[in-house]
């Protein structure tokens, strides 16, 4: 039950893949919704929010707080450290980083491939950047073990490998670099390049210089979510994975592992790490995004 | 000095120029001046190197340019929409050039406050974009294409962003600043008042082709054609030929009327008008008239000519050319 609970946790802060702009609450920082005066609905709305927000995030939190600290601060202590354990962070934390910044590199790609060049096939191309979001994450995991498995029909043997992890995880983080980049780009003033240009600068001097300070912030936004999104992912992993501890294990499989051997508060330990985590990768990109935000928008 | 010869553009179907040849002396300050889709921006950003010619050549100062990138064309460009690096502060905007080129940090210094004081944003200099009104955005976009000492300096409607007043203010700035650094400069406007405010040169543009090139003085007073009368200043029909609204002379008198444009060679005649409305407008008087033939026009007097024919709405007068534009001497085609 915790092992969903944080799963949820990180999957609850993707983009929706419908909507190529960022949702209001997104950490793309590019329009700042003007500020609107208090209407005479406010008290009602406000004491929905809180309502709806405590429910369904900040009570289960709480609760999972408490599950977690059940043995006191030594037993977090030692749940937290026991070898297992923090082998399993280790491997989720390392793999998540490899693939957040695959995805800054490949997302930025496909976001400009997408953007700036015409090809046949474009559409589909658009739509299928997608696919991670609205296939059931198990259905990756079956799919990669087909093609990747051991009777992988091209020989490629990532079972059971921490190639394997990576390679799940940067399937199902794909959508969240290119879908944060993709409208900076296509808002970009090609203008801004050609005065670049005609200042005397090269290709290389206008992506470095102009192009990629633009992206930044929309790519910054991105890998932090694809991170916090590996972090937590649990479904891409089970079966390609091979859930050998303290080696290809990741934080969410021990957590199921604990409740299956009925140590629930060993899993809330964990659990309150990722939390911790995701958090705060969340918490340092509103302060990298409201920063950029107010050097542009500043009046 | 910055030569085309016989620049051809298309964008499909649409030819943006057809055939266009254009001398543009150095150090001289000239507009390309035409409505959308005549092609002004194309040369402009032909000359600049931003739009390949589908044929012709361009010459920037003996050498030629033509497929050269702009990046080696030692131009500086001034966009409508600013194209501030927006990520930068007002200093690294101007700097962008000159550290690109890797001059020493004290030469860039040294430069960048040398021209921030020159468009008058000194103490500007840690602002990033957003923080600067567009005028001043403009002006920062002006220092940046200078800082690089480019050889010819290239404005596509650098004040068409900008309200009216700025832009008055603004286009005579540009007017001292060019009289100052004698940088050749070609505008691009469609703003037949700004072109005549601030450009020794001007070339009317139409459809792809260039209508007439000359002093603004030339083409206001002898239009080579129909288009570029139209396009540059106000005009009025009289019996079917454009004439000036300050060059038609209202009298009360009929027979002094037809006396006296007996004596205009080529004269498109004398026609009967009722006064519609009578419009002062401070120094000058504007007299809103139909024709017999029911056809409108607009002329304007001076005021002491307004008091002296006394004229009243509905009542009626003699319209008729003071004398002739050139145009219709070398054109016969023109007078109908």
């Amino acid at each position: 039950m915790t092992a969903t609970a944080s799963a949820g946790l990180a999957g609850g802060t993707h983009v929706s893949p419908a909507e190529p702009r960022p949702g209001p609450d997104s950490l793309v920082p590019h329009h700042a919704p003007p500020a609107q005066r208090p209407s005479r609905g406010r008290p009602y709305a406000t004491g929905l929010v809180t309502l709806w927000l405590s429910v369904v995030v900040l009570l289960p939190l709480a609760a999972l707080a408490v599950t977690s600290t059940e043995d006191g601060w030594g037993g977090f202590w030692s749940a937290l450290t026991a070898p297992s354990a923090l082998a399993a962070l280790r491997v989720t934390v390392l793999v998540s980083a490899v693939v957040a910044l695959l995805n800054a590199v490949m997302g930025t790609l496909i976001a400009w491939v997408l953007v700036r060049d015409d090809f046949p096939g474009k559409g589909l191309v658009n739509v299928l950047i997608d696919l991670p979001f609205a296939l059931p994450t198990i259905v990756a995991s079956i799919v990669l073990l087909s093609l990747y498995g051991p009777d992988s029909p091209i020989h490629v043997h990532f079972n059971a490998t921490r190639y394997g992890l990576v390679v799940a995880l940067a399937f199902v983080t794909l959508p969240f670099v290119v879908r944060s980049v993709q409208p900076v780009l296509i808002e970009a003033d090609k203008e801004v390049e050609e005065a670049a240009a005609s200042l005397g600068a090269g290709g290389v001097t206008i992506f470095r210089r102009v192009i990629l300070p633009t992206l930044a912030p929309a790519m910054i936004s991105g890998t932090g979510l694809a991170f916090a999104r590996a972090i937590g992912e649990f479904g891409s992993v089970v079966l390609i994975g091979g859930n050998i501890p303290r080696h290809t294990q990741v934080a969410s499989q021990y957590i199921q592992q604990q409740i299956e051997i009925d140590q629930p508060v060993n899993a809330a330990v964990i659990s309150v790490a990722l939390l911790v985590i995701a958090f705060a990768t969340l918490f340092l990109l509103r302060i990298a995004s409201s920063r950029s935000l107010r050097r542009e928008t500043a009046s | 000095m910055i030569t085309v010869t016989g620049a051809h553009k298309s964008y499909g179907t649409f030819k943006a120029l057809d055939g266009v040849s254009v001398d543009i002396p150095a150090g001289s300050l000239t507009a390309l001046l035409g409505p959308s889709g005549s092609g002004k921006s194309t040369l402009l950003r032909s000359i600049a190197g931003l739009e390949d010619l589908d044929g012709g050549s361009v010459v920037i100062n003996g050498k030629d340019v033509t497929g050269i990138p702009p990046q080696q064309r030692g131009i500086g460009f001034v966009f409508q929409h600013y194209a501030a690096f927006k990520h930068m502060t007002v200093r690294d905007n101007v700097a962008f050039g000159l550290t690109i080129r890797k001059r020493p940090k004290a030469e860039i210094a040294r430069k960048v406050d040398e021209l921030l004081e020159i468009v008058g944003l000194d103490g500007f200099q840690h602002r990033y974009p957003a923080q600067l009104s567009g005028g001043q955005r403009q002006r920062m976009a002006l220092a940046r294409a200078l800082a690089v000492d480019p050889e010819v300096l290239l404005l596509d409607e650098p004040f068409g962003a900008l309200d009216a007043q700025v832009r008055a203010d603004l286009r005579r700035w540009l007017r001292r600043l060019h009289d100052e650094v004698h940088v050749t400069t070609v505008l691009v406007t469609h703003d037949q008042e700004e072109a005549l405010d601030v450009a020794d040169r001007i070339a009317v543009l139409n459809k792809g082709r260039i209508e007439q090139i000359g002093d603004p003085e030339v083409l206001y007073d002898r239009p080579a054609n129909d288009f570029v009368m139209s396009f540059l200043g106000q005009v009025a029909h009289v019996n079917g030929r454009l004439v000036r609204p300050h060059d038609i002379v209202l009298t009360r008198d009929r027979n002094e009327a037809y006396a006296a444009d007996a004596a205009v060679k080529g004269s498109p005649g004398v026609i009967t008008a009722r006064v519609d409305r009578v419009v002062r407008l401070g120094f000058e008087v504007r007299v809103e008239l139909t024709a017999d033939s029911s056809e409108q026009l607009e002329v304007q007097v001076t005021r002491a000519a307004a008091e002296a024919l006394a004229l009243d709405p509905g009542e009626t007068v003699y319209a008729r050319a003071a004398h002739t534009p050139d145009a219709w001497e070398t054109d016969p085609a023109l007078a109908i």
